[in-house]
């Protein structure tokens, strides 16, 4: 397979013909999509496994960019999931890093170089993922919180009280609870007793079901006597999980049906995340629904802004104070989204001149012609080719 | 007014199901337990007949193993005020449980008996008939609408039959065993959690209840159903009216 990858990428450099990777096609900022005349490489069909290794839990899969950084998004440990692997250059060249050792510091580690790339370095045709065994013992809360304070105090202490078993820290507000609810069908509030501004979903994960179960209801007892959760429900069953869960993942879709949306996808220290939102209600008055949800376990926040149409005064409103905001706090511009073509622009709110420049002088090394997917992740300023 | 719900401890709704390999049964070791939807409805449909006013305990009460205390916790955690575990390694079959409930019916006199109307491990929707017999009382199976009325004594179930709905009345006491669309069971909340560490859970044994665990059933055998083959994918439109009319032979 990726010897055909490769003569066309040897192709394509020969004659200078631009080239866009797809795979999924889930990206969230025009990534995979060609701007003028750009050919198509789709990898969807490299979707095999092509070893598993039941002891070392490692499986090499073909599997394409982009679907692998969903695969990154999920778990957001990017180190641990992610082996080697193999990519294919512009020159034709196969770089083979596929290995299945846990440790090997000999020389730089390059695979490192093409995660979140976006298929502007080089293609990537195999991996090997490390998959740790799905534990059977799941536990879900959905909580209450008054204020964006006591859920930031929940989360530093359910790092310090679940540590082990702690694999989700998810919050909403009140905003993105009520569209969830408005817009999706056979969605329930599971605390319908009283309106709350916030909303705190806690998944642990272990191998005891009995023993997890008590850490986690003896946490949250304690937590409810501090004051820091102000009413909860704890998942009895499967169902009931799965139904904590859609509220939390059905609000893009919840924002889809609700009209258009200004997406953004921030990294920003915790204790500052939710001043953006507050402050981006004050900005935007009755023009527009500003919705904060996101995953606090990683600082992540989906700010998202939902307007009765798209238009330019409410998105002057927006850009460029999120992003002068984020990185004045000196957040990401793009957590988990990458910059693709909508962002590439953006990306000085990131990161510095300097690291820009190396950014551009990698991309020259091995891409010498610009023909993997360009204008997209580096600034246009940096990428013109004579 | 006293109301008894039987709840049972099954493999998770949501669980795939594994036969063991000696095709004894389901494999049961390291797979989530959970309530029986179906008792879970039950459960609600007592809480909310005493919070009503129409009722004044709700008591649920579990067979099997030990870990089916765990399942009686979260009725408790529900809004059950108290619990009571008929511990038992055996197989337990319906008739078995039937005669168990007929003798906690004896000792707890409550004046209305909720089940599910089948769980959903066995599927056997006998247990509620069987104990309704035994008891000599009358029986409104897979109830959809339950309405108590305390001064005359009765029960007024409604039940979805082929057709259309059938209404019965019942004298009180009755059993009464309950279908999907009756409610919608709630969530068990943080201070109903908390409430439920502080409620009893009393153990009986069968001999305390002078039943014999027997059985006239055997299990033979527990196979998995027949894979579904594989599609086809047609080249053309005339291929798959060529298909329809003589290989499925439906148009």
């Amino acid at each position: 397979m990726e010897m055909e990858v490769s003569k066309i990428l040897g192709y394509c450099n020969s004659r200078r013909l631009a080239v866009v990777p797809q795979g999924g096609n889930t990206g969230l900022v025009g990534g995979s999509v060609p701007v003028f005349d750009e050919v198509i490489i789709n990898v969807g069909s490299m979707n095999k496994i092509i070893a598993f290794d039941k002891v070392q839990k490692e499986a090499a899969k073909l599997v394409e960019m982009f679907q692998l950084m969903q695969v990154v998004c999920a778990f957001s440990v990017m180190a641990l999931f992610m082996g080697m692997y193999l990519a294919v250059l512009t020159n034709g060249d196969v770089l083979d890093m596929v290995g299945t050792l846990r440790k090997d510091n000999t020389g730089y580690d390059l695979k490192h170089l093409f995660i979140g790339s976006e298929g502007s370095l080089g293609i990537v045709t195999k991996v090997s993922i490390l998959t740790p065994p799905k534990l059977s013992s799941v536990n879900i809360a959905f909580l209450a919180c008054e204020d964006y304070p006591s859920c930031q105090k929940l989360l530093s202490e359910a790092k310090r009280k679940l540590g082990e078993v702690l694999s989700a820290f998810e919050f909403l507000d009140s905003h993105a609870m009520d569209l969830v609810l408005n817009h999706l069908e056979g969605v329930r509030n599971p605390l319908p007793s009283s309106a709350h501004n916030f909303y705190v979903l806690i998944e642990t994960t272990g191998s005891d079901e009995s023993y997890d179960r008590e850490k986690l209801e003896a946490f949250l007892l304690r937590s409810m006597e501090a004051g820091l959760i102000a009413d909860g429900v704890l998942a009895q069953d499967i169902n009931q999980a799965s139904s904590f869960w859609q509220i939390r993942e059905g609000i893009p879709e919840a924002l889809m049906r609700a009209g258009p949306v200004y997406k953004y996808d921030l990294s920003i220290p915790v204790e500052k995340m939710y001043n953006l939102v507050e402050e981006m209600r004050v900005r935007l008055g009755q023009s527009a629904n500003v919705v904060g949800y996101g995953h606090l376990g990683d600082g992540n926040l989906h700010l998202n802004i939902s307007a009765p149409r798209y238009d330019d005064t409410i998105l002057a409103q927006i850009e460029p104070y999120v992003y002068e905001w984020t990185s004045k706090h000196r957040g990401s511009i793009s957590a988990e989204h990458g910059l693709g073509l909508m962002k590439a622009n953006k990306i000085f709110y990131s990161k510095s001149h300097e690291t820009v420049q190396l950014m551009a002088s990698i991309k020259k090394l091995l891409d010498p012609n610009g023909i993997l997917n360009p204008y997209k992740v580096l600034p246009h300023s940096l990428c013109s080719y004579s | 007014m006293k109301i008894m719900v039987a709840i049972k401890r099954v493999v998770d709704y949501a669980v795939k199901i594994r036969v063991k390999t000696d095709k004894s049964g389901v494999e049961t070791q390291n797979v989530k337990m959970s309530m029986n939807p179906f008792c879970e409805i039950a459960l609600e449909e007592a809480l909310r007949i005493k919070q009503s006013g129409l009722a004044s305990e709700v008591v649920a009460v579990s067979m099997g193993s030990t870990q089916c205390v765990d399942t009686l916790r979260t009725g408790l955690a529900m809004g059950a005020d108290r619990g009571i575990h008929v511990e038992s390694t055996a197989a337990l079959y319906p008739l078995t449980v039937a005669k168990l409930l007929k003798a906690l019916v004896e000792v707890e006199k409550p004046g209305l008996l909720i089940l599910g109307k089948q769980a959903i491990d066995d599927d056997c929707n006998q247990t509620g008939q069987m104990v309704a017999g035994l008891l000599g009382w009358p029986q409104g199976t897979f109830a959809s609408k339950v309405l108590l009325d305390k001064e005359k004594q009765v029960a007024t179930v409604d039940r979805e039959v082929d057709g259309g709905l059938e209404t019965l009345c019942l004298n009180l006491p009755a059993v009464i065993t309950t279908d999907l669309r009756l409610n919608q069971p709630r969530y068990a909340t943080l201070p109903n959690i908390m409430k439920a560490k502080s409620k009893v859970v009393k153990k009986y044994t069968p001999q305390d209840l002078n039943v014999e665990v027997k059985s006239d059933l055997e299990v033979v055998e527990v196979t998995e159903p027949p894979k579904r083959k594989a599609g086809v994918v047609v080249s053309s439109v005339d291929e798959l009216i060529d298909k329809l009319q003589n290989e499925a032979r439906v148009i």
